[in-house]
């Protein structure tokens, strides 16, 4: 037994880690085991890779099986990171069709959380770009599982968090880009309906993503800097970059210490930070063309930052509003953010386009995300934020939750007494538990 | 321009394949070398799949002594650097016990990995160029308590990779002797490693790639190990024997 805890080191679980190396072992610790939860690269924030007692480690599942190079069509297993999918097809021009703010995430943990992009507007989820998917159930049968075939198991198990199973393989589909570099066009919003306005002016852009500066109140209140990218085409680039657009120079990987000492972390530097960070994204406003790491993947430069927040760790809120209460939900959100002084670095706002899946967390509206260091105050808050949220008919993001109340979920997401429902009928429920489905009773 | 290939002896194992991977991100074509090759199918397929680079794989015993000149006549070329992981940690008790046990342990990591390279090594020598990489442990450095056995038979490697360096260093051909420290891998799974020292096979793989393109001749994979090594290596013998490392 060890301390485990997800991304956001809260909370501490004590878990047993297992390693399996076959299906065989696999299959044995699934079905000896009371319970078990898969684990990817450890990249959800909160509790829901976490097993008690057992959790597994999955990162030896990670060959890649097959690719098709004419439909781009990648058959691999559920260890592979995404990062190790864009290092091997990106030199050959392809690039995964849906990736989240991280590439330091399995193929598993992808599909467990459905996770979203910049592109969700016009693309959805990560499930839009899965052909099948093999889980292996409570009695160690492997089933694959598609939206023709075992359909029912393959629309819980997108966004199902682990709990319908361990993700062994699975096919997804890379789209062809023109090359590795992204251009960018920069706006800044002076507030919340500035932001929404370019929000909704933008639905033709490939990707879109604001960050948001959530301590600014008053008239500032929203303020933003709304980032478009399409993928760059030879035209765009300079002689250089398009004689090889699918190197880019290795950026400088930073690290952060150990434990960054927690005083350097306060409402006034991050206010300070917040305000710079706007100010100088304003003054660069406009367009110019970067590298796929730093639009997609800002944060995977500076290795470890979740160490930022110091030992007590930190939280992720993330909701999503429904199109029609959006507007009036984040101003409350971010009012009652603002109001605390209790600032998140990276803090992001981001139209959904409609989706309707059984778990997934996106729908049709407006997601906000934002970090927080844990502490009472902090925690508090985020209790606000969650009644602010269903009040305005939003719901959570699991992949990112480590502290939310049974009774939250239930209030704001009708589909986990569904899904719950489902795993007791399926007899889902005794064998694959977390942390998180525990605390949710999921 | 093409790279040469490189021979992974041993590369079923958690550091053959990271070195594999290592090797065939930089282009280099890789020849796999194992017992019971064909299971490693997948392991090609990946190999290829993510490198676009050719790999091959043979059938190989380390302890199949006799076998080994055959072995090397039956690459299809002769690989520009060959790297050994072939290991085997055995239990120190049963070690102990059984001296059938022990020669198991000593064959593995002394015979086998001296035997084979020394194959290779004359080939080399005979073409006048090329890389050896033979990975020993820092458990060679000093016979401890717990696990001498192992720890003496790759005290023998050391050695021999030592004096193969020394003959061959005037003939073209480049020895390297990677002293890992503890490493996560399937042979020390279960094992309560000191995190701060412990490094994952993808930092051995860096650590060789590194040492062969800057010709390094011994390497320990993470710096601080040459400091404990030094400090063990240098506890009296009087005082060493009545503690417990």
């Amino acid at each position: 037994m060890r301390g485990l805890s997800g991304w956001g080191n809260y909370p501490v679980s004590q878990a047993q880690l297992l390693a399996p190396r076959s299906e065989a072992e696999l299959k044995r610790l699934i079905t000896e085991s009371p319970s078990v939860i898969a684990r990817g690269n450890g990249r959800a924030y909160g509790d829901s890779a976490v097993g008690v007692p057992t959790t597994l480690h999955m990162r030896h599942f990670n060959k890649m099986i097959s690719f098709d190079a004419t439909t781009g069509l990648l058959v691999a297993e559920g260890g592979v990171l995404l990062g190790d999918v864009i290092s091997a097809f990106l030199p050959r021009g392809w690039f995964p069709a849906v990736v989240p703010g991280t590439k330091f995430v399995t193929l598993g943990g992808a599909i467990a959380a459905d996770v979203h992009g910049k592109n969700h507007h016009k693309d959805g989820s990560f499930r839009s770009c899965l052909d099948w998917v093999e889980v292996m159930g409570p009695d160690g049968t492997v089933r694959r599982c598609s939206a023709r075939e075992n359909s029912e198991l393959f629309n819980w198990t997108a966004g199902g968090m682990g709990l319908t199973g361990v993700i062994l393989r699975a096919a997804i589909r890379l789209r062809r880009v023109p090359s590795a570099w992204i251009r960018q066009q920069t706006t800044p919003a002076a507030n919340l309906d500035a932001a929404i306005e370019i929000f909704e002016r933008s639905a033709d852009a490939t990707y879109s993503v604001a960050w948001i500066d959530c301590l600014a109140g008053g008239d500032k209140l929203g303020r933003s800097l709304v980032m478009l990218g399409e993928h760059a085409g030879l035209q765009d680039l300079s002689y250089a970059q398009a004689a090889q657009p699918f190197a880019i120079p290795r950026a400088s990987r930073r690290t952060v210490p150990p434990v960054f000492p927690s005083f350097a972390l306060n409402r006034f530097s991050v206010r300070a930070f917040n305000a710079a960070y706007y100010w100088a994204g304003a003054r660069k406003a406009g367009r110019q063309i970067t590298g796929y790491d730093s639009f997609f993947f800002p944060l995977d430069a500076l290795l470890g930052w979740n160490r930022i927040y110091g030992r007590k760790g930190f939280a992720q809120f993330q909701c999503v509003l429904p199109l029609d209460s959006a507007r009036a939900g984040l101003r409350a959100l971010l009012k009652a953010i603002s109001a605390a002084g209790q600032g998140s670095f990276l803090a992001v706002l981001k139209r959904l386009g409609p989706q309707d899946s059984p778990f997934s967390f996106p729908m049709e509206g407006y997601t906000l995300a934002l970090d927080f260091p844990v502490n009472r105050r902090s925690l508090q808050l985020m209790q606000d934020l969650d009644r602010i949220t269903i009040a305005h008919g939003g719901r959570f993001y699991l992949a990112k939750d480590s502290r939310m109340s049974r009774d939250t979920l239930r209030a704001a997401d009708p589909r986990a007494a569904e899904y719950a429902g489902m795993r007791q009928m399926s007899g889902l429920h005794p064998s694959f538990q977390s942390a998180q489905s525990q605390r949710l009773s999921l | 321009m093409t790279k040469s290939p490189v021979l992974i002896l041993g590369a079923r194992s958690d550091i053959g394949l990271a070195v594999a991977h290592a090797y065939a991100a930089q282009g280099h074509p890789v020849h796999l070398a194992a017992r019971n090759a064909g299971s490693l199918e997948t392991r090609k397929t990946d190999l290829e799949l993510r490198h676009s680079v050719p790999v091959t794989l043979h059938e190989f015993d380390a302890l199949e002594l006799e076998d080994h000149e055959r072995f090397a006549d039956a690459l299809p070329e002769l690989p520009g650097i060959a790297v050994s992981a072939i290991g085997f940690m055995g239990e120190q008790g049963e070690s102990e016990n059984s001296p059938a046990a022990a020669v198991q342990v000593l064959r593995s990591n002394f015979e086998g990995p001296a035997s084979i390279l020394a194959v290779l090594a004359s080939r080399f020598e005979q073409r006048g160029s090329g890389t050896l990489v033979g990975i020993s442990s820092v458990a060679g450095d000093r016979g401890r308590a717990t696990n001498y056995v192992y720890g003496s038979a790759k005290a023998g490697f050391t050695a021999f990779l030592s004096g193969l360096r020394n003959r061959l260093a005037r003939k073209g051909v480049h020895v390297v002797t990677v002293l890992p420290g503890f490493v996560a891998t399937q042979m020390t799974e279960g094992m309560d490693l000191p995190e701060k020292l412990t490094a994952q096979p993808e930092e051995v793989a860096r650590a060789i790639t590194d040492a062969t393109a800057k010709q390094k001749s011994v390497v320990y994979v993470r710096p601080v190990w040459r400091l404990i090594m030094l400090i063990i290596r240098n506890i009296p013998e009087g005082v060493f024997k009545k503690m417990s490392i």
